[in-house]
């Protein structure tokens, strides 16, 4: 059992995970915000490795992205800087970026890399469900490390018991069809939608991610799941000079 | 061996659908709809009827002979610049529509490079009143004005893509962000054929019109329906997979891709995919295309909008592999050269993107061979292009 499966297993209160892109807003700053993140009662990280294209982001992340590759960031890189990860962090860290990077690193090397740094898990939202099967599965599997997949309001029932077969983390719940960063507008549609998704009772827990800013919108998701992933709303606290030091309160002001 | 696409959408290695899960169930009723679709005897009527009275097919095939006198071969133009609105990008749009219609949508979005594909869009769009909504590069949209001012006229909104080189490569990211964000009434009219599977099928099959009346015209004018060479340039690859398609099996033929190699392969200008690029994700599919070790896309350069693409479709990409196909390059300036040659020698001036195609021609050795080269689109959109370059304003 790897960190983030012990983390469901044993965490009764909700979780809150929270994503940041390596290298934004400085080339070296990833361990010092995944510490502070610890420090300040995340559950759990997602750290981004960018990429020049990212089309399931909106702006918030697009531009996170394109800072961190002009700043250099690359995956060698953050492999070297995650060496220090376990001696600095002891929350669970995922690794989350697009199919492309992971291609031309090499999907051995990828998960090799991972699981040398002690990460648990990989969310790769442009990575297809028969190629994960045929190609990556054995290998993340090998390596201990949990494959994310996504779930939106338009995936059909099927489909959802599939990746819940696949899957062995969580399931990552888009809160809508949309790029990252907007707000979560809770109607009764997408009410419906995570009652629908409750009442399935799938294997693995659910996580509900995109639009999530605000202990308002966390707590809506703890209804009816087991907690929330937020990114841009943190990535725009980044955007401060002494991010560092806001990082407490922020999780303050998601959790209580 | 088979050059055509897998029941998993892949050809060779090449192809799939790498795409996030908002965008599954959008492409997966398309895969699950469209070779049914299409072999419906009211859409292949529809089809049809509109690609000879709306669209002017077929497109004449054309002996062009002082061009043929020059290079001592027999020189055909398969005239896509005839079409209305002047490329070949609107026997795409044309199948798409119908195909969008029967799928029960009610918006359209669209990627484009030179604007042809943003016309042909804007313009079956308008035939079929439907609401249409564009993505084009910053640059693009400066470089190409004529054709933003059609798009326009014809009721679709323009919207300017600024992320990134602002080009083609942008414009599609930002109309895959609009389909992830409109999940349920809209259709992404593709331009080429790129794109998670079945678009790179759908397009080729579509516009697959190009080399099924190339090969009846030919035996009409040369007694066999086969050639010694058939050339199209390649940013994507929509007009080269169309100019191909039914030449595929037929061995003998020499089948010539020309890319855009900007201001030289080495340059750092280019768009030299084949020359320059590698295995990889772009777009959602598995292709080659321009890198950096760390899989970054590369910023691609062309003079030609249209040819200003990191990638190739998969199924290009296959072709290469495989060497069914040959890809070569050719510069800015030997390009339009070839433009103004055209257009002194037979009185046709052709885009930017075709100049390349009629380039290759300068670096090849014939001996009476019959040639077939696509020329996929008319320069009007280039003429401040071409003026500026030889001084002729």
């Amino acid at each position: 059992m790897n960190r983030l499966q012990t983390l469901f297993k044993e965490k009764k209160d909700p979780i809150l995970s929270i994503y940041f892109t390596a290298g934004y807003p400085d080339l070296n700053s990833t361990l010092d915000i995944a510490e502070a993140l610890e420090k300040a009662g995340a559950d759990f990280l997602e750290i981004g490795f960018p990429y020049s294209d990212p089309v399931a982001d909106g702006p918030v992340i697009q531009n996170s992205s394109q800072k961190a590759l002009e700043n250099g960031m690359t995956l060698n890189l953050l492999f070297e800087q995650l060496r220090d990860l376990r001696k600095r962090v002891s929350i669970p860290v995922l690794l989350m970026g697009y199919v492309n990077p992971v291609l031309q690193y090499g999907v051995e090397n990828f998960c090799h890399a991972a699981a040398e740094a002690g990460i648990d898990g990989v969310i790769v939202p442009d990575l297809p469900m028969y190629e994960y099967e045929e190609l990556y599965r054995n290998c993340f599997e090998q390596h201990q490390l949990s494959n994310i997949f996504l779930v939106t309001p338009q995936t059909v029932e099927d489909r959802i018991r599939k990746i819940d077969d696949l899957s062995n983390g969580f399931i990552y719940l888009l809160s809508s069809s949309a790029t990252t960063g907007k707000n979560l507008a809770v109607s009764t549609d997408t009410e419906s939608y995570f009652a629908r998704i409750k009442a399935m009772k799938l294997k693995n827990p659910t996580m509900i991610g995109f639009g999530i800013s605000d202990k308002e919108s966390f707590n809506k998701a703890a209804q009816y799941t087991r907690g929330a992933i937020v990114g841009s709303a943190f990535m725009k606290l980044l955007g401060a000079p002494d991010y560092l030091s806001r990082i407490p309160k922020f999780i303050q002001s998601l959790k209580n | 061996m088979s050059y055509h696409v897998n029941e998993k959408g892949y050809y060779g290695n090449f192809g799939g659908a790498y795409i996030p899960e908002m965008l599954y169930p959008n492409v997966e009723e398309l895969r699950s709809k469209y070779l049914k679709i299409i072999h419906e005897p009211d859409f292949k009527q529809e089809f049809e009827l509109l690609l000879k009275d709306y669209v002017g097919r077929p497109s004449p095939l054309y002996l062009a002979h002082r061009l043929s006198e020059r290079y001592g071969a027999k020189i055909f133009l398969k005239r896509e610049d005839l079409n209305h609105t002047g490329a070949h990008k609107i026997n795409n749009t044309i199948g798409q529509i119908l195909l969008a219609q029967r799928l029960g949508k009610k918006r359209i979005i669209a990627e484009t490079g030179a604007g042809q594909h943003g016309v042909a869009t804007a313009t079956v769009c308008a035939l079929k009143g439907l609401e249409c909504v564009v993505y084009m590069g910053e640059v693009d949209i400066e470089r190409q004005a004529p054709n933003v001012a059609r798009m326009k006229m014809m009721g679709a909104t323009v919207i300017p893509a600024t992320s990134g080189s602002k080009t083609l490569k942008d414009a599609t990211n930002e109309a895959m962000r609009d389909w992830i964000n409109n999940p349920v009434d809209t259709h992404y009219i593709i331009g080429s054929v790129v794109g998670p599977h079945p678009y790179p099928d759908m397009v080729a099959r579509f516009q697959s019109i190009i080399s099924e009346e190339t090969r009846w015209q030919l035996k009409e004018k040369t007694g066999t329906e086969s050639a010694d060479y058939v050339l199209a340039c390649v940013g994507g690859g929509s007009n080269a997979v169309g100019m191909f398609y039914h030449f595929l099996e037929d061995e003998q033929v020499k089948l010539i891709a020309v890319e855009a190699a900007g201001k030289g392969v080495h340059s750092g200008k280019s768009a030299a995919t084949t020359a320059l690029g590698r295995e990889g994700v772009l777009h959602g599919s598995r292709s080659i295309l321009m890198q950096t070790n760390d899989g970054q896309v590369v910023e691609p350069y062309s003079i030609s909008a249209g040819l200003d693409y990191p990638g190739i479709g998969p199924q290009h990409a296959h072709l290469h592999t495989i060497k069914r196909a040959q890809y070569v390059n050719i510069t800015d300036d030997e390009a339009l050269k070839a433009g103004l040659l055209l257009a002194q020698l037979e009185g046709i001036i052709p885009a930017i993107e075709s100049a390349h195609a009629l380039a290759y021609l300068e670096k090849m050795k014939f001996k009476g061979e019959t040639v077939v080269v696509c020329l996929s689109g008319r320069g009007d959109k280039d003429l401040a292009t071409y003026m500026n370059y030889f001084g002729l304003g």
